[in-house]
């Protein structure tokens, strides 16, 4: 009952803060702050398959590659559709098209999670390396034909002047749903099923589970999870793509669910949001300044190896990630606090 | 009754045979056992019966049904338990949650029931815990239960792959090895349990073992292999006066 009070007091504190910011904050920081939720959204939904069920999926960037996709397809209008698609026309029905971004959204997740179902009965004949490569690949096979379907996708001219509907609501409420769902699989029967597969399928096998169900589940769940954020992406850049969703994208969530700890959804939270927010700040060393009375030269490119040498100190010192498998729970935080301002009340000194 | 029935089982390996002509008539209720030099193709009968491994030859019925087609989830799902040579726990969850584990597969709740906490969800876990803990009390592990299973000590250990097995409401247990590194108080124990688990859980037992005092003590008919074949079946007093027998662990 506490927790659940403090977690709906947790929200009502978001919630203040998300409209403080979309009143008072710049455009700039209102950006930053919705890619955080949407990053937020897909390391939890990664961590999902790889933390909690022990599978190394690396083909997330295609789910969300045909989220976004898919729902910028569909909320595109006719006229403009008629515009980006220069070499080649839009397929009917698509051409036609034209949904409320809710729908399209929503599209966009049920489409990559169809996806997920269709390839999880090649992907989960394998297990280990070999599921790697078999994810990774399907991971490229989607950008490849998003690249090459022109009549589909545009093919590499990509799709723009996408209306910006994300809104920072948008991307916290997915977020806030995408933590609690995950949550609350984590925590159940199902979620502990996962758990006893990613320590020793073998023995979870004998114990009576039907391992590719369950790991079918986390894996469409998740893809579910990342179409949504892909069309939430989507509309957020205003412009999309093939080149855009790479296996850079992938290997970006693979840092964060691993510096945040590999199982623990807070710690994907806090990664997630650590990785945004450090991205853009890291920006300022690409331009030239001035240290201590010396000039120093912008460096293009100098933000990705400050990057690569901060996480790799993190991995040095939090060898199983900033929270390893645990979560930071409520009780956490009032330890935080009571180690900050510790109580000094007469009745405690008489102990 | 005959509960497990197995004829002519074989399993080939390219060119070795690690099994030939294994015949075993299980009868519901039993405590048999099954022993034998190492290599000899103990654990492997296991995992065939298990559906780990696929026979080469031969057929395996339980309780009227063809085992052959079935995964191994679907066999637990059927009634076979078994537990591992080498203890196969779940190391980072805690002894509750491992026996939860061997309860999930008896869920009649879907996933979504959980993630939205139903009423029939909560019902069915209340049930499974208060299994559980049941459970926990049966193998003396009550104390433990929030524990880190890989940190018990080995007996501990043991016990709580017993109970894990328990948990998948089985009609037989395979039990591989159940009182290696055991030492003879402990063993002493542990067939006490054998017989109350079997009284109290309705259980049939096939156990492997290596003990000869415990399986001479404890069970009912034996079956010994060597180099894949059966060398005699019989009850232990027979068993015991076997010159096969004798050959096969006394050496010649």
């Amino acid at each position: 009952m506490k927790k659940l009070l403090f977690n709906l007091g947790g929200l009502l504190l978001l919630a203040l803060c998300l409209y403080g910011a979309d009143r008072f904050a710049g455009d700039y920081y209102l950006r930053v702050l919705t890619q955080v939720a949407i990053f937020i959204t897909l390391a939890v939904s990664y961590n999902l398959v790889v933390g909690i069920s022990g599978q190394l999926h690396l083909g997330p960037n295609a789910f969300i590659t045909i989220g976004a996709y898919t729902a910028t397809l569909l909320t595109l209008t006719p006229a403009e559709k008629d515009l980006i698609f220069l070499m080649k026309p839009l397929v009917w029905p698509l051409s036609q098209v034209s949904l409320p971004f809710v729908w399209s959204l929503l599209a966009g997740g049920l489409v990559a999670a169809g996806f997920g179902f269709l390839t999880g009965f090649p992907v989960f004949r394998v297990r280990g390396d070999y599921l790697a490569i078999v994810t990774l690949g399907f991971g490229e096979v989607v950008r490849v034909l998003a690249n090459n379907l022109q009549g589909l996708t545009n093919g590499s001219l990509g799709l723009k002047g996408l209306a910006p509907y994300t809104t920072i609501w948008w991307a916290w409420g997915l977020a806030v749903v995408t933590v609690v769902v995950v949550q609350a699989l984590k925590n159940s029967g199902y979620g502990r099923a996962l758990a006893a597969i990613r320590q020793d399928e073998t023995a979870a096998r004998a114990m009576g589970i039907n391992t590719f169900q369950h790991l079918l589940l986390a894996y469409v769940l998740s893809a579910f999870f990342f179409g949504l954020g892909g069309g939430l992406l989507a509309h957020l850049i205003t412009t999309i793509s093939p080149n855009l969703f790479t296996f850079f994208l992938t290997f970006n969530l693979l840092i964060i669910i691993v510096v945040g700890g590999l199982g623990s959804t807070t710690g994907a939270v806090l990664s997630a949001f650590l990785f945004t927010v450090a991205g853009e700040w890291l920006r300022f060393v690409e331009e030239p300044q001035v240290v201590l009375g010396l000039p120093i030269p912008g460096i293009p490119g100098m933000r990705q190896v400050i990057f690569s040498l901060a996480l790799l100190l993190v991995i040095i010192f939090f060898r199983r990630g900033l929270l390893g498998r645990r979560e930071f729970s409520w009780g956490d935080t009032v330890r935080v606090f009571r180690r900050i301002f510790p109580a000094r009340l007469p009745s405690s000194d008489l102990r | 009754m005959i509960l497990l029935e197995t004829q002519q089982l074989g399993v080939k390996f390219g060119g070795l045979l690690a099994l030939d002509n294994f015949n075993l008539a299980l009868p519901t209720g039993s405590l048999y056992g099954l022993i034998g030099p190492n290599g000899a193709g103990k654990t492997t009968v296991f995992n065939l019966l298990s559906g780990f491994l696929h026979p080469s030859h031969g057929d395996m019925v339980f309780a009227g049904q063809d085992l052959q087609k079935l995964p191994p989830y679907a066999r637990t799902l059927l009634g076979v338990a078994r537990t591992f040579q080498n203890i196969r726990l779940f190391e980072d969850l805690s002894v509750m949650d491992n026996v939860l584990v061997g309860f999930h597969c008896r869920r009649r709740t879907a996933w979504w029931d959980g993630v939205l906490r139903l009423p029939d969800y909560r019902r069915e876990e209340k049930e499974q815990r208060l299994r559980a803990w049941a459970l926990l009390e049966e193998v003396d592990l009550r104390d433990a239960a929030q524990e880190r299973a890989g940190q018990l000590p080995y007996g501990h250990q043991r016990r709580l792959e017993i109970a894990r097995a328990l948990a998948t409401q089985p009609r037989l247990l395979l039990l591989d090895e159940p009182a290696a590194g055991l030492n003879p108080q402990e063993t002493l124990e542990l067939m006490d349990f054998l017989r109350e688990i079997r009284a109290r859980h309705a259980l049939t037992l096939l156990i492997i073992e290596h003990n000869l005092r415990l399986v001479m003590n404890l069970c009912e008919h034996l079956t010994v292999l060597d180099h894949g074949l059966t060398i005699a079946a019989g009850p232990p007093p027979e068993m015991q006066k076997h010159p096969q027998v004798i050959k096969a662990y006394l050496g010649k």
